[in-house]
């Protein structure tokens, strides 16, 4: 589903951000990216997104060379891609259904399709009860929910998601990652990067290790080695 | 604010260089209109000869009407002019009648003068060489016509320049206007992209923004411009009785709205979309 050839992107300054990456990711696949601060995991999310150009080598989704899509291609790429991040990026003014709803007329989905698919997403991170509150009055587990929720309800075929458990304690950790399974389990292709040995070791999926920009692990069933 | 601001004042700007421009071209036509050449003949010129000049001159298809004012009649509207300075009448008494008599030609289009000017110069050429020479002399008023024409060009130029520096003043303020409404809903703009949205959906909303910029301020200045058009006919009937701005403008109005709300609209979409270019990036 994802195939990086090559991959390196140099930063000015000569800061490296990504040297000659090459790693396939299967449909339907859990595969997790540990490594340092600065080894390079953010800047492949955002290659996969089609935010940041790579210096030289090709990354592709499906067939698509996503950095030769045209203006009109690439927003429909991201429309089958979803992403969580680990400052959440909410809008403050909007409530936790706003939000959501926001992202599915931003992708031209119907006012009828926002009004019964966002109730379920909700309910589906375990915030049924908190539609109308606005981000500063959840906590940061729950905000990250509706994160997780604003990412899957156009239902994407991939799902990215930088650190989601950043900030977060044990138990919303653990809570997090037990949707990410389900949404695994219904078929989403995910990529995850992360900082916790304990997420790694409780997924027991493929992990990449990253180092100074270079994949040098890339076990099948995976620990946090660093 | 501002921007609806600077381009109401372009906007309001724009529409008083063309109603200006329409004032020029009505006092334009007015004066062509009394632009005439008048032939002065010598007192000792027999009527028989001047008026078959004026047959002549008639039969040219350039001439639209031909006006024969006798040496009499001279001498009386000479009168009728100086009636109140009694020295003046009383040399005139001594002198006897010094005029000569008159043809006032009209031209059927001002560009047509040249041609009967020289019609009437060779004819005037002709006599001098014999005796008969009838013409003291030809004037007409070209040179006014000339002049008002250099005069109008140049104001066209003045204004075109102003127009320019304004128009660009404008679209320069309203980017930043925009910008700013763009940098404020950042926030917005990333989701959006990171989700999806199309081009459209994103940048819709500014290019909005701009072009309603352009109708208030188009609106503004059509009202602006209506005092504007009462003061200046208030301030040249004196001068100029020719042309009244205000009727023009009321009979007009439709089209000046058009064109002001046309340029509003433009100057809107131009600003809002180089501050997209520039800020607003998918």
């Amino acid at each position: 589903m994802i195939y990086f050839d090559q991959v390196s992107k140099v930063y000015p300054g000569e800061m490296v951000g990504l040297a000659d990456v090459t790693f396939t990711v299967e449909p339907g696949e859990f595969v997790s990216v540990v490594g340092h601060s600065g080894a390079g995991k953010t800047t492949l999310l955002r290659m996969i997104l089609g935010e940041d150009r790579p210096t030289s080598g090709n990354v592709f989704f499906e067939s698509a060379d996503i950095h030769k899509l045209g203006k009109r291609e690439l927003p429909l790429l991201r429309r089958r891609i979803g992403s969580v991040f680990q400052d959440v990026r909410l809008l403050p003014n909007k409530t936790a259904f706003e939000n959501i709803a926001f992202t599915m007329e931003a992708a031209g989905r119907t006012d009828d399709e926002i009004a019964s698919d966002v109730p379920y997403v909700l309910e589906l991170v375990g915030l049924g009860d908190k539609l109308w509150h606005f981000p500063h009055e959840l906590s940061g587990g729950e905000r990250q929910r509706v994160a997780i929720g604003r990412a899957i309800v156009n239902q994407p075929d991939l799902l990215i998601a930088d650190e989601p458990t950043g900030n977060l304690d044990p138990l919303n950790t653990y809570e997090i990652i037990q949707i990410f399974k389900k949404i695994n389990d219904i078929g989403t292709t995910i990529i995850l990067t992360t900082h916790n040995k304990g997420v790694i070791d409780d997924l027991g999926k493929r992990v990449l290790t990253m180092e100074a920009g270079q994949v040098v692990r890339d076990d099948k069933r995976g620990r946090y080695v660093l | 604010m501002a921007s609806v601001l600077t381009l109401t004042v372009t906007l309001f700007v724009l529409g008083s260089l063309l109603l200006g421009s329409a004032f020029l071209d009505s006092t334009l036509n007015n004066i062509q209109d009394k632009v005439d050449i008048s032939v002065t003949f010598l007192p000792d010129a027999s009527e028989e000869a001047v008026l078959s000049l004026k047959e002549s001159v008639v039969l040219l298809p350039e001439v639209s009407a031909v006006e024969y004012v006798s040496k009499e009649e001279e001498l009386a509207l000479f009168r009728e002019r100086h009636k109140d300075n009694s020295l003046i009448i009383q040399s005139l008494e001594e002198v006897g009648n010094p005029f000569g008599a008159r043809l006032n030609i009209k031209a059927a289009n001002p560009s047509h003068y040249e041609t009967i000017a020289n019609f009437l110069g060779n004819r005037a050429g002709e006599g001098a060489a014999s005796t008969d020479r009838i013409i003291d002399n030809l004037s007409f008023k070209k040179d006014i016509v000339d002049k008002l024409l250099k005069v109008i060009a140049s104001s066209r130029k003045v204004s075109v320049a102003i127009s320019i520096v304004l128009v660009v003043t404008s679209i320069m303020v309203t980017v930043n206007t925009i910008s700013l409404a763009i940098y404020i809903s950042r926030d917005e703009i990333s989701v959006m992209r990171l989700v999806g949205a199309g081009d459209m959906y994103v940048r819709g909303p500014f290019m909005v923004e701009g072009v309603i910029a352009g109708v208030i301020a188009s609106i503004f200045s059509l009202i602006l411009l209506y005092p504007a058009t009462v003061w200046v006919r208030n301030a040249t009937t004196n001068v100029y009785g020719g042309v009244n701005l205000v009727s023009y403008y009321t009979e007009h109005f439709g089209q000046i709205f058009l064109t002001l709300l046309f340029s509003g609209i433009l100057l809107g979409v131009i600003a809002s979309w180089l501050a997209i270019r520039k800020y607003a990036k998918v």
